[in-house]
């Protein structure tokens, strides 16, 4: 009998973990095994035929490479055909990849960019699949200019409202707001922001320029809208880790400060010398997450632009929800979801190597 | 001459006033303790000196300039805080000579200052290891070093020794002692334990509640406490402190006399008493007696008396080390 009470009590504990980790099997355990094992396959949304498996050739035909050097068009005399435009004629992608079999490893690629060589050639990178390149880069890119960005705008935050000032909570607040409303709303305010037309920041732009500034189409122009996706990215997610940063200052103690006013130290010399080092940790952190946070871009994509203008902000979430669910092709989906998780896993875990204790 | 000096000085939180006036000389090349319990401000004053606290009115000077609005690291002061206020990033090489980091200094000279200070602390096996693998004694020394290497006109204690435990306390006394005889400095130390004050001070400042209550040295609070306050704060065991009836009928408030000016007998004595217990610590034996019109003296006697609970005794003062207070001050 007197065993029975703490077994008891066991089975409690389990029964009422039951619906919370119930939930957490069954969406988000679960859909992961299946994400690995639908990317071997060529399972569909809703298909009558029976799904088969494919080995690798979902991630071959997303990854495929292939790069080729090509020479200018002759015309009969041997000279460089030149296109009325100026530029020089080169000879049809689709000449090498289709149906032929002198250039087999290329075949179903699509010209993804070139660089210029010697004597008008050019060296061409195809991909197999274009629109996941893009994606890939864009992501990579999302990631590398916003990680570092958010990071240091939000310890700058951190740095300015951790001083002892009246009226510091109202700052507090403001800077932390983005982060409680949903970024669906706040992808849905930033629209009106952006607009071409009458939007508020080209009003405030011709504004403070005397009407010299030429209103730009934010999310309409290919070359603006990655970018415009990444400075509202950036304003959203700031707040949050502004207050991780917060309770790292604010575990550096008092009396380091003070041992370092009594040496003279300057400002800079207190943060490179007090500051900075006491934050490793919290510096740790705030990479880890602001980076699989950027990795996981989708909302504001598909609120602002679904992956437009000329595909300049698919990215990989994006591609993964559109094509396993809109293309019903779940197992595209699931690979390029599988893709986005080793990238991630192998980033974590160079950045729990590059940041390891070394003492 | 005095080093370091407060001039009406006064200091308040929005509408709290913590120190109301004070007027304070700490001499040159003096071991000064400042000494109260908590809340009497004396951290708040010493971190006046150092600049970590402003100061409401009046002026603090340190050899004859006026600080009162000098940045801390201009007024030739160097601090021990009590936590040690070591970087946990940085080796004990790195935390002495942080100071010279800061300012530039060539590495060849940092290294040679840091490596004689750290010969006087008995820290230069140590110089490699980071704070979190040394002990509390060696923090602490480690601190000292950082402001050995200042080569400062004042040190500053704060409470330094609170954090450790009693043998390494007394062991830490003494080393604080000797390193004051060795570099001859003014040091100004603050406690809230009177016999860090009684055993490393030569000039003891008793405060309460912001305010000064008697300046001496520690035989003087001893033998001539000016108030009850310092009479029970300073010495130990306690002096016993008797007020009502029997301190009226002695012309006095307050009737005090030290547990050890007091003799115990177990046949005759000008009191009688009833032993209620006693505590044997080998070399004395601290008795605890219940004597009518009194309440309970405190008395400290020879290792070799024992006398039971319960037994009747007799207690003789000694005359000539009877302290007696009127209106709070002493009466000769």
């Amino acid at each position: 009998m007197a065993n029975s009470k703490p077994k008891n009590q066991n089975k409690v504990g389990w029964l009422m973990a039951l619906p919370a980790s119930g939930l957490i099997f069954l969406f988000l355990i679960v859909p992961f095994l299946l994400a690995f094992w639908f990317s071997f396959t060529n399972q569909r949304l809703i298909s009558p035929n029976p799904t088969e498996f494919v080995g690798w050739s979902n991630f071959s035909s997303l990854i495929g490479v292939g790069t080729l050097t090509v020479e200018p068009e002759k015309d009969a005399e041997g000279k460089t055909v030149i296109k009325p435009n100026g530029d020089i004629q080169y000879p049809r992608m689709r000449k090498f990849t289709r149906n032929n079999p002198d250039y087999e490893h290329l075949k179903g690629m699509r010209e993804w960019f070139s660089f210029p060589l010697s004597n008008d050639r050019k060296w061409v990178v195809l991909a197999r699949d274009k629109l996941f390149m893009k994606a890939l880069v864009n992501t990579i890119l999302f990631v590398l200019i916003v990680a570092p960005l958010q990071g240091a705008f939000a310890l700058l935050l951190a740095l300015m409202i951790n001083q002892k000032l009246p009226g510091i909570n109202i700052f507090r607040t403001i800077y932390f707001m983005p982060v409680v409303i949903s970024i669906v709303v706040v992808s849905i305010l930033w629209r009106f922001i952006y607009d071409g037309e009458n939007g508020l920041l080209n009003a405030m732009l011709s504004f403070f320029s005397f009407g010299l500034f030429e209103p730009v189409d934010w999310l309409g122009n290919s070359s603006t809208a990655l970018g415009s996706i990444m400075v509202m990215s950036i304003w959203q997610g700031v707040g949050f880790h502004m207050i991780i940063w917060l309770s790292g200052l604010q575990t550096i103690s008092g009396s380091l400060y003070e041992a370092a006013a009594l040496e003279g130290a300057t400002r800079w010399q207190t943060f490179r010398y007090v500051t900075w080092p006491g934050l490793k940790n919290t510096a740790v952190l705030i990479m880890v997450v602001i980076t699989m946070q950027a990795f996981a871009l989708f909302a504001q994509v598909d609120v602002m632009t679904r992956g437009g203008p000329v595909d300049s902000t698919q990215t990989l979430v994006f591609q993964s929800v559109q094509r396993g669910y809109e293309k019903q092709d779940i197992a595209g989906g699931s690979a390029i979801a599988v893709v986005l998780f080793l990238i991630v896993l192998s980033i974590s875990l160079i950045q729990r190597f590059l940041t390891r204790d070394r003492t | 001459m005095s080093i370091v000096e407060f001039k009406n000085v006064v200091k308040s939180y929005g509408k709290l006033t913590v120190v109301p006036n004070m007027n304070l000389k700490i001499p040159s090349g003096s071991f000064t303790v400042l000494v109260g319990p908590s809340g009497c401000c004396k951290s708040t004053l010493l971190r006046m000196i150092a600049g970590l606290e402003t100061v409401t009115s009046g002026q603090i000077t340190i050899g004859g300039d006026d600080v009162t609005h000098k940045e801390p690291a201009e007024r030739g002061i160097a601090m021990v805080f009590q936590s040690y206020a070591l970087y946990p990033h940085m080796t004990v090489e790195e935390n002495i000579g942080f100071g010279m980091t800061l300012k530039k200094t060539p590495k060849a000279e940092k290294k040679k200052v840091v490596l004689e200070a750290a010969k006087i602390l008995e820290l230069d096996q140590l110089l490699d290891r980071r704070p979190k693998d040394l002990s509390g004694g060696q923090r602490q020394r480690v601190a000292i070093g950082r402001a050995i290497v200042r080569d400062p006109k004042v040190f500053l204690f704060d409470e330094p020794l609170s954090n450790l435990d009693a043998l390494l306390r007394g062991q830490m006394r003494v080393e604080i002692a000797e390193l004051h005889k060795k570099i001859g400095a003014t040091m100004v130390y603050v406690t809230h334990d009177q016999v860090e004050a009684m055993t490393m001070a030569d000039q003891i400042v008793v405060l309460r509640a912001g305010m000064i209550e008697q300046v001496g040295t520690p035989m003087d609070l001893y033998n001539t406490p000016t108030s009850p306050f310092v009479a029970g704060f300073i010495g130990s065991p306690k002096m016993n402190l008797v007020e009502g009836d029997f301190a009226k009928q002695n012309d006095c408030d307050v009737f005090g006399i030290r547990p050890e000016h007091v003799d115990l007998d177990e046949t005759k004595g000008s009191w009688q008493g009833i032993m209620r217990y006693s505590e044997n610590l080998g070399s004395d034996t601290i008795s605890y007696v219940d004597v009518e019109n009194m309440g309970t003296l405190t008395v400290r006697s020879e290792g070799s008396v024992i006398v039971a609970s319960g037994q009747t005794v007799y207690l003789t003062p000694r005359e000539q080390f009877i302290h007696k207070f009127r209106d709070d001050k002493r009466i000769d």
